[in-house]
């Protein structure tokens, strides 16, 4: 049976443990040249880290009009449906991966009684924080909500069983739930990527699939510098120098769920 | 007691209802489906796996290629030719069988399967275009 | 033993034909949710659990609440409650089916609900939950079929039933505290973020549990010529009257650390509830009914004389009942969630399709409830005869 071969070599490891039988795993291991059994691999050009983060340089970014190609192009990526509360009749079936929010919003624990002008009125970019300790992944009852080894809090709708445990575990609202069938929401669909299917949880995915052909997030690619994407491990990152010049903050912090997203005000 | 007749006629109706679908479609079998292969798909010659193979073992092969794309983030397969796939329902499948019509929903209906698939994945790429 | 439920008088088949009514008429609007989507229902982006979620939390108080009649008979020997335990456990079973099925109902893909135990995730704590929900469900089962057998039969109940009922008392508890850590254990909600809330679930549970025990001990007494009892009463009455009075200081406990520490984080939840918060208040009066209701039944409950008078106690347990419905039924997970992670508004309200499936759940347990019950007070009339 070629094809459990992976359950196999599962399975093969672990008997190797309590039985020594490495001699038998090596057989398996050994050899190349044309495969003789058919394999899985990470493409050639995937983008690779230990902790993907992201900073947003917000002092680039001061109005919604320099917002919303950022929005658009994650949501027209992902085929995020915009569900009309014009149509619906209400807001409660939205869909938003990528939004904006005001700053005592997106930082309420540090809100100032008298601030800055001009960031009061700043729009500011809120996503899944991709944090390094995810409550969302802890909640989970299935592993449908996963953290990958590159960081990414990622999500299997194949196996959500949509109980909506990760909206509540998460303390950045950042989660979204399919109420409906978003298919008829969806002006124009992006062919390459999948839509939703009603019942399940869904949120930003940092672009793992473009980041599997070797390009930046959609979101990075469209700002114009403003966004910054990189390993937070690597300490020769731009991501990591950017953060060594520039003072930085992170949504609340003190819940310790450890952000990736930082952000330049 | 003498409900002897009552059990009997109980019996009997109870086993005319369970078996009512076969009397009902007897010698009315649906013809055996033939799916239908697009230029580029016959010009291939060969899927992922050989076509009996495939035949047989599409659907655990899809839930692998799932599970290693979502899961593992490893998106290329390797197949026993050594040649490399990208693991992608509607941009490898559904790109040489771009006919899901004559080619999936065929056998589907047939078999009485309606897989979940098409709920996300999006089902035909060349014509929804 | 099921063919006690079979025969019954006619308004024992009437009120069953009504409550297959509503079940028929809960699962058609089941069927509507499960085509077009949990859209159907009042729940939003903000508010993502609600009524369904907190029925569930509702249910297992009263099914844990069973334990109270099981406990002082069992390890203090507190021979009047013989009587009824089985009622206590069968009580607990007809709970235990209404909240798993307000999960069911709740889940966005009911048809993969197995996954939760083809993918057992030990690090989420709703996978305990459907553990000790079915497990206590299990136990239940088997302790109270063996048991009312052996009475049926006049003779002791096997000997490997004894541990089991041991192990259905920590069990009980057990119900409760996995399914308040469902929510105090989450970051960022400040409402549920307290330590109490498992002890104060169950404070609430042996008021609620007991005092709907003591309501149908009552109408038993009038339907059936079984009597569970005045002293039981009495004695259910006293385990009430405590749980309540511990409630209600849990929840003063709350509104002091809230308050005195005027953390937003926990008082806006609070501010919600009671007196609005930015114009939005739905829950206000219902929060206040809530609170009048259990306040006042603690009071009656407290003063011997009234506590003794059987028709007022039921008044009280009735208004107690009614009154932890509302905490924890209606307010206390939506309150969770308002205002949301970004200090935003958003309110819920359950739409009639919502409460139509709900109410058809309700019917459920209350069917099985109803069998349960004909059968149990069948054999112990047949028994005493």
């Amino acid at each position: 049976m070629e094809d459990s071969r992976r359950n196999f070599l599962k399975m093969a490891g672990i008997a190797a443990l309590g039985a020594g039988a490495s001699p038998v795993l090596n057989a398996f291991a050994a050899g190349g040249g044309p495969a003789a059994t058919p394999k899985t691999m990470k493409g050639k050009d995937i983008l690779w880290a230990k902790q993907w983060g992201l900073v947003i340089d917000t002092r680039k970014l001061t109005t919604a009009e320099d917002l919303k190609p950022l929005i658009d192009a994650c949501h027209k990526t992902h085929n995020v449906p915009f569900i009309d509360p014009a149509i619906v009749g209400h807001n409660r079936h939205e869909i938003k991966w990528l939004w904006q929010t005001g700053y005592a919003n997106a930082f309420p624990d540090l809100e100032a009684r008298y601030t800055h002008e001009e960031v009061e009125t700043r729009p500011f970019l809120v996503l899944c924080n991709h944090c390094e300790n995810p409550p969302c992944v802890r909640a989970c009852p299935t592993k449908a909500t996963f953290k990958r080894p590159d960081g990414i809090v990622a999500m299997d709708f194949h196996r959500c069983i949509g109980c909506r445990f990760c909206m509540a575990a998460c303390p950045f609202g950042a989660r979204s739930f399919n109420y409906r069938d978003p298919r008829p929401f969806l002006a124009e669909t992006n062919l390459a990527f999948p839509t939703r299917t009603k019942g399940v949880v869904e949120k930003c995915n940092f672009c793992v699939e473009r980041l599997a052909d070797g390009l930046l997030p959609a979101c990075v690619e469209a700002s114009n510098g403003a966004l910054v994407f990189g390993d937070l491990e690597d300490p020769a990152s731009e991501i990591r120098e950017v953060l060594r010049t520039n003072y930085t903050i992170r949504r609340k912090v003190a819940l310790g769920t450890g952000p990736a997203v930082y952000y330049i005000v | 007691m003498n409900d002897k007749g009552k059990i009997i006629a109980g019996v009997i109706i109870f086993i005319a209802l369970v078996t009512f679908p076969f009397w009902y479609s007897m010698g009315k079998a649906a013809p055996k489906p033939e799916p239908v292969l697009t230029p580029q798909a016959l010009e291939a010659k060969a899927c992922v796996r050989d076509k009996v193979w495939i035949n047989a073992n599409h659907m655990q092969l899809l839930n692998e290629w799932r599970d290693a794309v979502v899961r593992d983030g490893e998106r290329v397969y390797v197949n026993l030719e050594g040649k490399e796939f990208n693991m992608s329902l509607s941009n490898t499948c559904l790109d040489c069988h771009s006919n899901k019509a004559e080619f999936c929903d065929r056998c589907h209906n047939y078999a009485a399967v309606s897989p979940y698939c098409w709920d996300c994945h999006i089902d035909n790429p060349k014509e929804t275009k | 033993m099921l063919e006690y439920a079979i025969k019954g008088s006619k308004a024992y088949c009437a009120w069953m034909t009504a409550l297959l009514g509503l079940i028929g008429l809960g699962f058609g609007v089941w069927l509507w949710q499960f085509n077009f989507g949990l859209g159907i229902t009042g729940l939003s982006r903000d508010v993502s659990w609600g009524f369904y979620i907190a029925q569930l939390t509702y249910m297992v108080g009263v099914a844990a609440g069973g334990v109270m009649v099981v406990l002082p008979y069992y390890l203090h020997d507190y021979k009047a409650f013989g009587r009824i335990t089985i009622l206590g456990e069968f009580l607990a079973i007809a709970a235990l089916i209404v909240c798993l099925l307000s999960v069911v109902v709740d889940l966005g893909q009911p048809m993969r609900i197995l996954n939760v135990w083809l993918h057992p995730t030990p690090n989420s704590v709703l996978f305990w939950d459907t553990i000790v929900l079915n497990g206590y469900l299990f136990l239940n089962l088997v302790i109270g079929w063996n048991v009312l057998q052996a009475e049926r039969n006049g003779t002791h109940y096997p000997g490997w039933v004894k541990p089991l009922i041991y192990l259905s008392i920590p069990w009980a508890i057990s119900i409760h505290t996995v399914t308040a850590f469902l929510y105090c254990g989450l970051p960022g909600r400040g409402f549920w973020l307290t330590a109490i809330l498992a002890p104060r679930f169950l404070a609430s549970a042996f008021a609620a549990g007991p005092a709907l025990l003591i309501l149908l001990c009552l109408l038993i007494r009038k339907v059936s010529n079984f009597d569970p009892g005045r002293e039981q009463i009495q004695a259910l009455a006293k385990i009430v009257t405590y749980a309540i009075i511990i409630n209600l200081f849990f929840f003063l406990c709350e509104i002091f650390v809230a308050f005195y520490s005027q953390i937003p984080e926990h008082t806006t939840h609070i501010k919600y509830l009671f007196v609005g918060l930015h114009g939005h208040g739905v829950l206000v009066p219902w929060m206040w009914a809530s609170m009048i209701l259990m306040a006042t039944a603690a009071i009656m409950l407290v003063i011997p004389a009234i506590r003794h008078n059987e028709g007022v106690l039921a008044v009280a347990c009735a208004m107690l009942f009614v009154g932890a419905w509302i905490d924890k039924g209606l307010g206390l997970i939506s309150a969770g969630f308002v205002p949301n992670p970004l200090h935003e508004v958003n309110e819920y309200v359950p739409t009639l399709p919502e409460l139509a499936i709900t109410l058809g759940v309700y019917a459920i347990g209350a069917l099985v409830l109803t069998v349960l019950f004909k059968m149990a007070i069948g054999i112990k009339e047949e028994v005493r005869a």
